[in-house]
Protein backbone atom coordinates (compact mmCIF):
# COMPACT_ATOMS: atom_id res chain seq x y z
CA UNK A 1 0.00 0.00 0.00
CA UNK A 2 1.10 3.38 -0.60
CA UNK A 3 2.40 6.12 2.12
CA UNK A 4 -0.31 8.52 3.11
CA UNK A 5 -0.15 11.42 5.50
CA UNK A 6 -2.77 10.83 8.46
CA UNK A 7 -4.83 13.72 9.81
CA UNK A 8 -7.65 13.10 12.67
CA UNK A 9 -10.44 15.84 12.22
CA UNK A 10 -12.13 17.55 15.16
CA UNK A 11 -14.09 19.99 13.59
CA UNK A 12 -15.79 19.50 9.92
CA UNK A 13 -14.61 22.89 8.42
CA UNK A 14 -11.01 22.07 8.93
CA UNK A 15 -11.56 18.35 7.50
CA UNK A 16 -13.30 20.04 4.82
CA UNK A 17 -10.94 22.68 3.66
CA UNK A 18 -8.38 19.95 4.38
CA UNK A 19 -10.21 17.91 1.20
CA UNK A 20 -11.43 20.88 -0.64
CA UNK A 21 -7.81 21.92 -1.16
CA UNK A 22 -6.23 18.91 -1.97
CA UNK A 23 -7.56 16.22 -4.46
CA UNK A 24 -4.88 13.74 -3.24
CA UNK A 25 -6.92 13.87 0.04
CA UNK A 26 -9.74 11.79 1.05
CA UNK A 27 -11.85 11.32 4.01
CA UNK A 28 -11.74 8.33 6.09
CA UNK A 29 -14.72 6.78 8.20
CA UNK A 30 -15.33 2.97 8.40
CA UNK A 31 -13.18 2.30 5.77
CA UNK A 32 -14.42 -0.87 4.59
CA UNK A 33 -14.54 0.01 0.99
CA UNK A 34 -11.31 2.76 0.93
CA UNK A 35 -9.14 0.56 2.49
CA UNK A 36 -9.85 -2.44 0.74
CA UNK A 37 -9.38 -0.59 -2.85
CA UNK A 38 -5.98 1.03 -0.89
CA UNK A 39 -4.64 -2.61 -0.33
CA UNK A 40 -5.44 -3.09 -4.36
CA UNK A 41 -3.86 -0.05 -5.16
CA UNK A 42 -7.13 1.24 -7.02
CA UNK A 43 -7.23 4.21 -4.96
CA UNK A 44 -3.82 5.93 -3.80
CA UNK A 45 -4.45 8.65 -1.82
CA UNK A 46 -1.72 10.73 -0.42
CA UNK A 47 -3.86 12.31 2.74
CA UNK A 48 -6.76 10.47 4.85
CA UNK A 49 -8.62 13.07 6.98
CA UNK A 50 -10.20 10.35 9.74
CA UNK A 51 -14.19 11.81 10.35
CA UNK A 52 -14.97 9.64 13.01
CA UNK A 53 -14.50 11.33 15.83
CA UNK A 54 -16.98 14.07 14.24
CA UNK A 55 -20.43 14.46 15.73
CA UNK A 56 -22.53 12.90 12.79
CA UNK A 57 -23.63 9.87 14.30
CA UNK A 58 -26.94 11.40 16.01
CA UNK A 59 -30.74 9.83 14.99
CA UNK A 60 -33.81 11.37 15.87
CA UNK A 61 -36.67 12.70 14.76
CA UNK A 62 -37.07 16.38 13.77
CA UNK A 63 -40.52 17.58 13.05
CA UNK A 64 -42.04 15.15 9.94
CA UNK A 65 -38.19 13.63 8.94
CA UNK A 66 -36.00 10.99 10.32
CA UNK A 67 -32.68 12.44 10.37
CA UNK A 68 -29.85 9.64 10.51
CA UNK A 69 -25.98 10.60 10.94
CA UNK A 70 -23.93 10.67 8.64
CA UNK A 71 -21.70 8.76 10.93
CA UNK A 72 -24.30 6.36 12.48
CA UNK A 73 -23.32 2.63 11.58
CA UNK A 74 -25.10 0.47 9.44
CA UNK A 75 -25.77 -1.94 12.07
CA UNK A 76 -26.84 1.11 14.60
CA UNK A 77 -29.11 2.13 12.09
CA UNK A 78 -30.73 -0.82 11.47
CA UNK A 79 -31.17 -2.02 14.84
CA UNK A 80 -32.46 1.41 15.96
CA UNK A 81 -36.21 1.11 17.18
CA UNK A 82 -37.17 4.63 15.56
CA UNK A 83 -35.42 3.49 12.15
CA UNK A 84 -37.82 -0.08 12.53
CA UNK A 85 -41.16 2.06 13.21
CA UNK A 86 -40.70 4.68 11.16
CA UNK A 87 -38.67 3.35 8.40
CA UNK A 88 -38.65 -0.55 8.46
CA UNK A 89 -37.71 -0.55 4.72
CA UNK A 90 -34.08 1.19 5.24
CA UNK A 91 -33.37 -1.75 7.78
CA UNK A 92 -34.47 -4.35 5.93
CA UNK A 93 -31.93 -3.13 3.10
CA UNK A 94 -29.11 -2.66 5.41
CA UNK A 95 -29.49 -5.90 6.96
CA UNK A 96 -29.26 -7.55 3.39
CA UNK A 97 -26.16 -6.06 2.95
CA UNK A 98 -22.17 -7.21 3.88
CA UNK A 99 -21.88 -9.06 7.46
CA UNK A 100 -22.55 -8.31 10.76
CA UNK A 101 -18.81 -7.29 11.20
CA UNK A 102 -18.70 -4.63 8.19
CA UNK A 103 -22.39 -3.04 9.47
CA UNK A 104 -20.38 -2.42 12.48
CA UNK A 105 -17.57 -0.45 10.83
CA UNK A 106 -19.33 0.81 7.74
CA UNK A 107 -21.34 4.43 7.96
CA UNK A 108 -24.37 5.72 6.69
CA UNK A 109 -21.98 8.61 4.40
CA UNK A 110 -19.50 5.65 3.61
CA UNK A 111 -21.85 3.21 2.60
CA UNK A 112 -23.32 5.54 -0.12
CA UNK A 113 -20.29 6.64 -1.56
CA UNK A 114 -18.55 2.79 -1.66
CA UNK A 115 -17.05 2.14 -5.29
CA UNK A 116 -18.56 -0.19 -8.27
CA UNK A 117 -17.47 -3.66 -7.30
CA UNK A 118 -16.58 -3.90 -10.85
CA UNK A 119 -14.08 -6.26 -11.59
CA UNK A 120 -12.54 -4.74 -14.06
CA UNK A 121 -12.62 -1.80 -11.45
CA UNK A 122 -10.44 -3.44 -9.39
CA UNK A 123 -7.86 -4.84 -11.48
CA UNK A 124 -5.50 -2.55 -12.15
CA UNK A 125 -4.02 -4.57 -14.80
CA UNK A 126 -7.08 -3.79 -16.50
CA UNK A 127 -8.61 -0.91 -18.85
CA UNK A 128 -11.12 0.64 -16.51
CA UNK A 129 -12.72 4.53 -17.46
CA UNK A 130 -13.58 4.55 -14.31
CA UNK A 131 -10.01 4.07 -12.61
CA UNK A 132 -8.23 5.66 -15.27
CA UNK A 133 -10.13 7.42 -17.51
CA UNK A 134 -9.67 7.21 -20.93
CA UNK A 135 -8.11 3.51 -20.84
CA UNK A 136 -11.12 2.05 -22.09
CA UNK A 137 -13.81 -0.51 -20.88
CA UNK A 138 -12.92 -4.04 -20.26
CA UNK A 139 -16.27 -5.14 -18.94
CA UNK A 140 -17.72 -3.71 -22.21
CA UNK A 141 -16.91 -6.77 -24.38
CA UNK A 142 -15.16 -8.72 -21.42
CA UNK A 143 -17.48 -10.44 -18.42
CA UNK A 144 -20.09 -8.73 -17.87
CA UNK A 145 -22.76 -11.16 -15.94
CA UNK A 146 -22.75 -8.39 -13.04
CA UNK A 147 -23.19 -5.56 -15.01
CA UNK A 148 -26.00 -2.62 -15.60
CA UNK A 149 -28.90 -3.40 -17.61
CA UNK A 150 -29.94 0.37 -17.46
CA UNK A 151 -28.15 4.10 -18.04
CA UNK A 152 -25.22 2.55 -19.18
CA UNK A 153 -23.06 4.18 -21.36
CA UNK A 154 -20.03 2.83 -24.18
CA UNK A 155 -17.83 4.02 -21.48
CA UNK A 156 -18.85 2.46 -18.39
CA UNK A 157 -21.24 -0.51 -17.59
CA UNK A 158 -20.61 -1.36 -14.02
CA UNK A 159 -23.39 -1.31 -11.18
CA UNK A 160 -23.44 0.72 -7.86
CA UNK A 161 -23.14 -2.10 -5.00
CA UNK A 162 -25.03 -0.39 -2.15
CA UNK A 163 -28.73 -1.60 -0.96
CA UNK A 164 -29.00 0.75 1.97
CA UNK A 165 -29.26 3.25 -0.85
CA UNK A 166 -31.89 1.50 -3.30
CA UNK A 167 -34.45 1.70 0.17
CA UNK A 168 -33.01 5.43 0.79
CA UNK A 169 -33.95 6.65 -2.85
CA UNK A 170 -37.12 4.56 -2.97
CA UNK A 171 -38.23 6.63 0.67
CA UNK A 172 -37.31 10.10 -1.14
CA UNK A 173 -34.07 10.69 1.14
CA UNK A 174 -32.31 13.83 1.10
CA UNK A 175 -28.57 13.51 1.73
CA UNK A 176 -27.25 16.60 3.72
CA UNK A 177 -24.08 18.08 2.89
CA UNK A 178 -21.20 20.75 4.52
CA UNK A 179 -18.45 21.88 2.06
CA UNK A 180 -16.27 24.97 0.83
CA UNK A 181 -19.44 27.04 -0.52
CA UNK A 182 -21.78 26.19 3.08
CA UNK A 183 -24.30 23.59 3.75
CA UNK A 184 -26.90 22.59 0.75
CA UNK A 185 -29.57 19.74 0.14
CA UNK A 186 -29.15 17.18 -2.16
CA UNK A 187 -32.25 14.23 -2.94
CA UNK A 188 -31.27 11.10 -2.52
CA UNK A 189 -32.06 10.24 -6.61
CA UNK A 190 -29.75 12.71 -7.70
CA UNK A 191 -26.64 11.94 -5.56
CA UNK A 192 -25.44 9.38 -7.77
CA UNK A 193 -25.23 9.97 -11.30
CA UNK A 194 -24.91 7.92 -14.98
CA UNK A 195 -21.51 7.25 -16.33
CA UNK A 196 -22.26 9.25 -19.47
CA UNK A 197 -18.69 10.28 -20.59
CA UNK A 198 -17.32 10.92 -17.19
CA UNK A 199 -17.52 7.74 -15.32
CA UNK A 200 -14.92 8.45 -12.77
CA UNK A 201 -17.13 10.51 -11.13
CA UNK A 202 -19.36 8.49 -8.76
CA UNK A 203 -21.74 11.37 -7.80
CA UNK A 204 -22.48 14.63 -7.91
CA UNK A 205 -20.46 15.98 -4.86
CA UNK A 206 -17.92 18.64 -5.28
CA UNK A 207 -14.37 18.28 -3.89
CA UNK A 208 -14.66 18.61 -0.03
CA UNK A 209 -18.19 18.12 0.57
CA UNK A 210 -18.64 16.08 3.06
CA UNK A 211 -21.97 14.08 3.70
CA UNK A 212 -23.21 14.98 7.10
CA UNK A 213 -26.25 13.26 7.31
CA UNK A 214 -29.49 11.64 5.51
CA UNK A 215 -33.10 12.47 6.06
CA UNK A 216 -36.32 10.57 5.47
CA UNK A 217 -39.57 12.05 5.19
CA UNK A 218 -42.70 10.27 7.71
CA UNK A 219 -44.61 7.83 5.01
CA UNK A 220 -47.43 5.70 4.97
CA UNK A 221 -44.77 2.51 4.36
CA UNK A 222 -44.62 1.15 7.63
CA UNK A 223 -46.06 -2.28 7.20
CA UNK A 224 -45.87 -3.33 3.82
CA UNK A 225 -42.36 -3.32 3.03
CA UNK A 226 -39.44 -5.86 1.01
CA UNK A 227 -35.98 -5.73 -0.19
CA UNK A 228 -35.65 -8.57 -2.00
CA UNK A 229 -32.32 -9.38 -3.11
CA UNK A 230 -31.03 -12.33 -5.21
CA UNK A 231 -27.37 -13.28 -5.05
CA UNK A 232 -25.25 -15.88 -5.67
CA UNK A 233 -24.60 -17.73 -1.76
CA UNK A 234 -27.95 -16.93 1.31
CA UNK A 235 -26.05 -14.03 2.47
CA UNK A 236 -22.93 -12.19 2.17
CA UNK A 237 -22.23 -11.30 -1.16
CA UNK A 238 -23.50 -8.03 -3.40
CA UNK A 239 -26.70 -8.08 -5.12
CA UNK A 240 -27.55 -9.48 -9.03
CA UNK A 241 -30.40 -7.82 -8.71
CA UNK A 242 -32.23 -6.57 -5.94
CA UNK A 243 -35.94 -4.91 -5.51
CA UNK A 244 -37.00 -2.69 -2.86
CA UNK A 245 -40.72 -2.00 -2.91
CA UNK A 246 -43.52 -0.33 -0.34
CA UNK A 247 -46.72 -0.23 -0.58
CA UNK A 248 -50.00 1.44 1.04
CA UNK A 249 -52.91 -0.26 0.84
CA UNK A 250 -56.44 0.50 1.84
CA UNK A 251 -57.80 -2.73 1.93
CA UNK A 252 -56.40 -4.75 -0.70
CA UNK A 253 -56.05 -1.59 -2.70
CA UNK A 254 -52.59 0.15 -3.99
CA UNK A 255 -52.59 3.57 -2.55
CA UNK A 256 -49.24 4.60 -3.50
CA UNK A 257 -46.08 2.69 -4.20
CA UNK A 258 -42.50 2.82 -4.32
CA UNK A 259 -40.21 0.76 -6.28
CA UNK A 260 -36.25 0.98 -7.01
CA UNK A 261 -33.77 -1.66 -8.13
CA UNK A 262 -30.38 -2.69 -6.97
CA UNK A 263 -27.86 -4.42 -9.52
CA UNK A 264 -28.70 -3.09 -12.77
CA UNK A 265 -27.64 0.58 -13.08
CA UNK A 266 -24.56 2.64 -12.01
CA UNK A 267 -27.24 4.14 -9.45
CA UNK A 268 -29.79 3.11 -7.43
CA UNK A 269 -32.88 3.20 -10.24
CA UNK A 270 -36.18 4.09 -9.13
CA UNK A 271 -38.73 3.18 -11.64
CA UNK A 272 -41.15 5.71 -10.56
CA UNK A 273 -43.47 4.72 -13.81
CA UNK A 274 -43.79 1.53 -12.96
CA UNK A 275 -44.93 2.54 -9.13
CA UNK A 276 -47.85 5.38 -10.85
CA UNK A 277 -48.86 1.62 -12.48
CA UNK A 278 -49.63 0.34 -9.59
CA UNK A 279 -51.97 2.97 -7.71
CA UNK A 280 -55.33 2.18 -7.45
CA UNK A 281 -54.56 -1.54 -8.80
CA UNK A 282 -55.46 -4.82 -6.95
CA UNK A 283 -52.38 -5.89 -5.06
CA UNK A 284 -52.53 -9.04 -6.80
CA UNK A 285 -50.02 -10.98 -9.27
CA UNK A 286 -51.16 -9.65 -12.07
CA UNK A 287 -51.07 -5.69 -10.98
CA UNK A 288 -47.65 -6.68 -10.00
CA UNK A 289 -46.26 -8.33 -13.20
CA UNK A 290 -47.84 -5.33 -15.31
CA UNK A 291 -45.62 -3.12 -12.66
CA UNK A 292 -42.37 -5.38 -13.41
CA UNK A 293 -43.09 -5.00 -17.18
CA UNK A 294 -43.22 -1.21 -16.77
CA UNK A 295 -40.07 -1.15 -15.09
CA UNK A 296 -38.15 -3.06 -17.62
CA UNK A 297 -39.12 -0.86 -20.56
CA UNK A 298 -35.57 0.36 -22.14
CA UNK A 299 -33.53 -3.10 -20.32
CA UNK A 300 -30.53 -3.82 -22.55
CA UNK A 301 -28.75 -6.32 -21.87
CA UNK A 302 -24.87 -7.74 -22.35
CA UNK A 303 -23.67 -10.98 -23.71
CA UNK A 304 -23.47 -12.50 -20.14
CA UNK A 305 -25.76 -10.62 -18.42
CA UNK A 306 -29.44 -11.05 -20.40
CA UNK A 307 -30.14 -13.47 -17.76
CA UNK A 308 -31.21 -9.94 -15.64
CA UNK A 309 -33.87 -9.07 -18.12
CA UNK A 310 -35.73 -12.25 -16.68
CA UNK A 311 -34.67 -11.96 -12.87
CA UNK A 312 -35.32 -8.13 -12.37
CA UNK A 313 -38.78 -8.57 -13.16
CA UNK A 314 -39.02 -11.77 -11.28
CA UNK A 315 -37.82 -9.83 -8.15
CA UNK A 316 -39.75 -7.17 -8.52
CA UNK A 317 -42.81 -9.33 -8.42
CA UNK A 318 -41.02 -11.28 -5.64
CA UNK A 319 -40.84 -8.19 -3.46
CA UNK A 320 -43.70 -6.42 -4.42
CA UNK A 321 -45.74 -10.22 -3.36
CA UNK A 322 -43.43 -10.11 -0.67
CA UNK A 323 -44.14 -6.58 0.91
CA UNK A 324 -48.26 -6.83 0.42
CA UNK A 325 -48.29 -10.09 2.39
CA UNK A 326 -46.30 -8.15 5.06
CA UNK B 1 23.17 10.13 15.84
CA UNK B 2 26.35 11.07 13.67
CA UNK B 3 27.63 8.76 11.38
CA UNK B 4 31.25 8.80 11.92
CA UNK B 5 33.59 7.87 8.89
CA UNK B 6 36.62 8.44 10.11
CA UNK B 7 37.14 6.19 13.70
CA UNK B 8 38.63 3.14 13.80
CA UNK B 9 35.30 1.75 14.10
CA UNK B 10 33.18 2.70 11.82
CA UNK B 11 29.18 2.36 11.71
CA UNK B 12 28.42 -1.34 9.93
CA UNK B 13 27.40 -0.99 6.93
CA UNK B 14 23.55 -1.90 7.01
CA UNK B 15 23.61 0.88 10.53
CA UNK B 16 24.92 3.81 8.00
CA UNK B 17 22.78 2.59 4.98
CA UNK B 18 19.72 2.72 7.72
CA UNK B 19 20.45 6.18 9.13
CA UNK B 20 21.03 7.83 5.65
CA UNK B 21 17.64 6.25 4.80
CA UNK B 22 15.82 7.72 7.68
CA UNK B 23 17.54 10.80 7.21
CA UNK B 24 16.69 11.37 3.10
CA UNK B 25 12.91 10.01 3.92
CA UNK B 26 12.88 12.50 7.13
CA UNK B 27 14.26 15.03 4.37
CA UNK B 28 11.70 14.43 2.13
CA UNK B 29 9.26 14.17 4.47
CA UNK B 30 9.96 17.67 5.54
CA UNK B 31 9.51 18.46 1.95
CA UNK B 32 6.33 17.12 1.24
CA UNK B 33 4.41 18.13 4.52
CA UNK B 34 1.73 20.75 2.72
CA UNK B 35 0.86 24.17 4.04
CA UNK B 36 -2.42 22.75 6.31
CA UNK B 37 -0.12 20.67 8.69
CA UNK B 38 1.67 24.01 9.48
CA UNK B 39 -1.88 25.21 10.59
CA UNK B 40 -3.22 22.38 11.78
CA UNK B 41 -4.38 24.14 14.88
CA UNK B 42 -5.91 26.92 12.93
CA UNK B 43 -7.69 24.67 11.04
CA UNK B 44 -8.92 22.75 14.18
CA UNK B 45 -7.51 19.38 13.41
CA UNK B 46 -6.01 17.31 15.96
CA UNK B 47 -2.18 17.98 16.34
CA UNK B 48 -2.55 14.14 15.14
CA UNK B 49 -1.04 14.75 12.43
CA UNK B 50 1.63 13.00 10.93
CA UNK B 51 3.62 13.12 7.64
CA UNK B 52 3.55 9.87 5.07
CA UNK B 53 6.84 8.29 6.64
CA UNK B 54 6.24 9.46 9.87
CA UNK B 55 5.08 7.23 13.06
CA UNK B 56 2.05 8.46 15.01
CA UNK B 57 1.88 8.20 18.48
CA UNK B 58 -1.05 5.56 19.08
CA UNK B 59 -2.53 4.67 22.60
CA UNK B 60 -5.23 1.50 23.01
CA UNK B 61 -6.03 -1.52 25.16
CA UNK B 62 -5.57 -4.70 24.79
CA UNK B 63 -7.18 -7.41 26.63
CA UNK B 64 -6.96 -4.71 29.16
CA UNK B 65 -3.17 -3.76 29.01
CA UNK B 66 -2.58 -0.40 28.23
CA UNK B 67 -0.13 0.49 25.22
CA UNK B 68 1.83 3.35 23.91
CA UNK B 69 2.60 2.31 20.23
CA UNK B 70 4.31 3.93 17.44
CA UNK B 71 3.05 3.18 14.30
CA UNK B 72 2.83 3.69 10.15
CA UNK B 73 -0.27 5.49 9.54
CA UNK B 74 -0.97 2.24 6.62
CA UNK B 75 -0.35 -0.37 9.48
CA UNK B 76 -3.79 -2.00 9.89
CA UNK B 77 -5.00 -2.95 12.96
CA UNK B 78 -4.68 -6.59 12.15
CA UNK B 79 -0.73 -6.07 11.36
CA UNK B 80 -0.74 -4.26 14.76
CA UNK B 81 -2.01 -6.94 16.23
CA UNK B 82 -0.04 -9.90 15.09
CA UNK B 83 3.63 -8.08 14.13
CA UNK B 84 3.91 -5.03 16.87
CA UNK B 85 2.02 -7.31 19.97
CA UNK B 86 2.96 -10.70 18.62
CA UNK B 87 -0.92 -11.53 19.40
CA UNK B 88 -1.14 -13.73 16.69
CA UNK B 89 -3.93 -15.83 17.44
CA UNK B 90 -6.11 -12.78 15.70
CA UNK B 91 -5.85 -14.84 11.30
CA UNK B 92 -4.98 -12.85 8.64
CA UNK B 93 -6.83 -15.04 5.92
CA UNK B 94 -7.79 -13.04 3.07
CA UNK B 95 -6.95 -9.73 4.20
CA UNK B 96 -9.35 -7.88 1.89
CA UNK B 97 -12.97 -8.19 4.72
CA UNK B 98 -14.11 -11.17 3.28
CA UNK B 99 -13.35 -14.23 5.32
CA UNK B 100 -13.49 -13.17 8.76
CA UNK B 101 -10.92 -14.84 10.07
CA UNK B 102 -9.00 -11.48 11.33
CA UNK B 103 -12.87 -10.95 13.63
CA UNK B 104 -11.74 -8.84 17.07
CA UNK B 105 -14.40 -6.70 19.13
CA UNK B 106 -13.35 -2.82 19.46
CA UNK B 107 -15.26 -1.38 22.66
CA UNK B 108 -17.27 -4.69 22.78
CA UNK B 109 -18.22 -4.33 19.19
CA UNK B 110 -16.94 -7.11 16.27
CA UNK B 111 -15.38 -5.88 13.50
CA UNK B 112 -12.91 -6.95 10.65
CA UNK B 113 -9.53 -5.51 12.05
CA UNK B 114 -7.52 -6.57 8.41
CA UNK B 115 -9.89 -3.50 6.55
CA UNK B 116 -9.30 -0.84 9.36
CA UNK B 117 -6.30 1.17 9.92
CA UNK B 118 -4.93 0.94 13.52
CA UNK B 119 -4.34 4.68 14.06
CA UNK B 120 -8.46 5.15 14.02
CA UNK B 121 -8.77 3.03 16.93
CA UNK B 122 -7.11 5.63 19.20
CA UNK B 123 -8.17 5.28 23.18
CA UNK B 124 -10.26 2.49 22.36
CA UNK B 125 -10.52 -1.33 24.06
CA UNK B 126 -9.73 -4.40 21.55
CA UNK B 127 -10.61 -7.91 22.56
CA UNK B 128 -8.63 -10.82 20.77
CA UNK B 129 -9.44 -14.31 21.29
CA UNK B 130 -6.33 -14.08 23.30
CA UNK B 131 -8.22 -12.14 25.47
CA UNK B 132 -11.13 -14.23 26.06
CA UNK B 133 -10.18 -16.55 28.52
CA UNK B 134 -10.67 -16.49 32.25
CA UNK B 135 -6.44 -17.21 33.05
CA UNK B 136 -6.61 -21.58 32.46
CA UNK B 137 -10.84 -21.27 32.65
CA UNK B 138 -11.76 -21.76 28.48
CA UNK B 139 -14.92 -19.08 27.69
CA UNK B 140 -17.87 -20.69 27.16
CA UNK B 141 -17.96 -20.18 23.70
CA UNK B 142 -14.26 -22.06 23.13
CA UNK B 143 -15.79 -24.71 25.40
CA UNK B 144 -18.40 -25.08 23.40
CA UNK B 145 -16.17 -24.88 19.93
CA UNK B 146 -14.14 -28.01 21.42
CA UNK B 147 -17.38 -29.57 22.65
CA UNK B 148 -18.86 -29.44 19.53
CA UNK B 149 -16.03 -29.93 17.01
CA UNK B 150 -16.63 -26.63 15.75
CA UNK B 151 -13.46 -26.54 13.27
CA UNK B 152 -11.06 -28.94 11.21
CA UNK B 153 -8.55 -27.00 10.37
CA UNK B 154 -9.04 -24.67 12.97
CA UNK B 155 -7.61 -21.05 10.71
CA UNK B 156 -10.72 -19.63 11.15
CA UNK B 157 -11.75 -20.58 14.35
CA UNK B 158 -10.71 -17.03 16.37
CA UNK B 159 -12.62 -15.16 14.26
CA UNK B 160 -15.56 -17.54 14.31
CA UNK B 161 -15.47 -17.59 18.16
CA UNK B 162 -15.00 -13.76 18.16
CA UNK B 163 -17.54 -13.37 15.94
CA UNK B 164 -19.88 -16.28 17.65
CA UNK B 165 -19.61 -14.59 21.23
CA UNK B 166 -20.53 -11.16 19.75
CA UNK B 167 -23.43 -12.69 17.97
CA UNK B 168 -24.93 -14.21 21.23
CA UNK B 169 -24.54 -10.40 22.92
CA UNK B 170 -26.02 -8.52 20.13
CA UNK B 171 -28.96 -10.86 20.64
CA UNK B 172 -28.43 -13.06 17.13
CA UNK B 173 -28.54 -16.04 18.24
CA UNK B 174 -32.08 -17.06 18.66
CA UNK B 175 -32.43 -19.61 15.79
CA UNK B 176 -30.84 -21.84 13.62
CA UNK B 177 -31.35 -19.29 10.53
CA UNK B 178 -30.80 -16.54 12.37
CA UNK B 179 -27.47 -17.95 13.45
CA UNK B 180 -26.44 -18.49 10.24
CA UNK B 181 -27.11 -15.03 8.50
CA UNK B 182 -25.32 -13.53 11.24
CA UNK B 183 -22.10 -15.63 11.41
CA UNK B 184 -21.99 -15.14 7.20
CA UNK B 185 -18.93 -13.02 7.57
CA UNK B 186 -16.90 -15.89 8.53
CA UNK B 187 -16.43 -18.67 5.85
CA UNK B 188 -14.67 -21.83 7.11
CA UNK B 189 -13.38 -23.57 4.40
CA UNK B 190 -13.52 -27.08 5.81
CA UNK B 191 -17.59 -26.55 6.20
CA UNK B 192 -17.86 -27.11 9.94
CA UNK B 193 -20.62 -24.72 9.97
CA UNK B 194 -23.34 -27.09 11.23
CA UNK B 195 -21.09 -28.03 14.48
CA UNK B 196 -20.35 -23.98 14.91
CA UNK B 197 -23.99 -23.65 14.47
CA UNK B 198 -24.54 -26.27 17.50
CA UNK B 199 -22.04 -24.66 19.65
CA UNK B 200 -23.43 -21.35 19.75
CA UNK B 201 -27.02 -22.65 19.77
CA UNK B 202 -25.98 -24.52 22.88
CA UNK B 203 -24.10 -21.61 24.61
CA UNK B 204 -26.88 -19.32 23.86
CA UNK B 205 -29.59 -22.39 25.43
CA UNK B 206 -27.30 -22.69 28.29
CA UNK B 207 -27.74 -18.59 29.47
CA UNK B 208 -24.52 -18.09 30.60
CA UNK B 209 -23.03 -15.04 30.50
CA UNK B 210 -20.55 -14.53 27.62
Amino acid sequence: MNQFQYVRATKPQGAIDVVAKDPNAKFIAGGTNLVDLMKRGVMTPQKLVDINRLPFNKIEHQGNTLHIGALALNSTVADDPQVQAAQPLLAKALNAGASAQLRNMATVGGNMLQRTRCSYFYDTTMPCNKREPGTGCGALEGINRMHAIFGFSDKCIAVHPSDMSVALVALDATVLVSGPQGDRRIPMAELHRLPGDTPEKDTNLAPGELITAVGLPDAPFTKHVSYYKVRERASYAFALVSAAAALDLDGTTIKSARLALGGVAHKPWRVQAAEQALVGQPATEASFRRAAEVAMQGAKAFKYNAYKLRLAPNTIVQALRTAAAA
Amino acid sequence: MAVNSETDQPAPHDETRHTFLKQSSLLTALALVPAPVVSAAAAELDETVAAAFEKVPLKLEVNGTKHKLQVEPRTTLLDLLREQLHLTGTKKGCDYGQCGACTVHVDGQRVNSCLSFAVMHEGRKITTIEGLADGDKLHPMQEAFVKHDGFQCGYCTPGQIMSAVACVREGHADSEAEIREYMSGNICRCGAYPNIVAAIQEVKGGGQKV
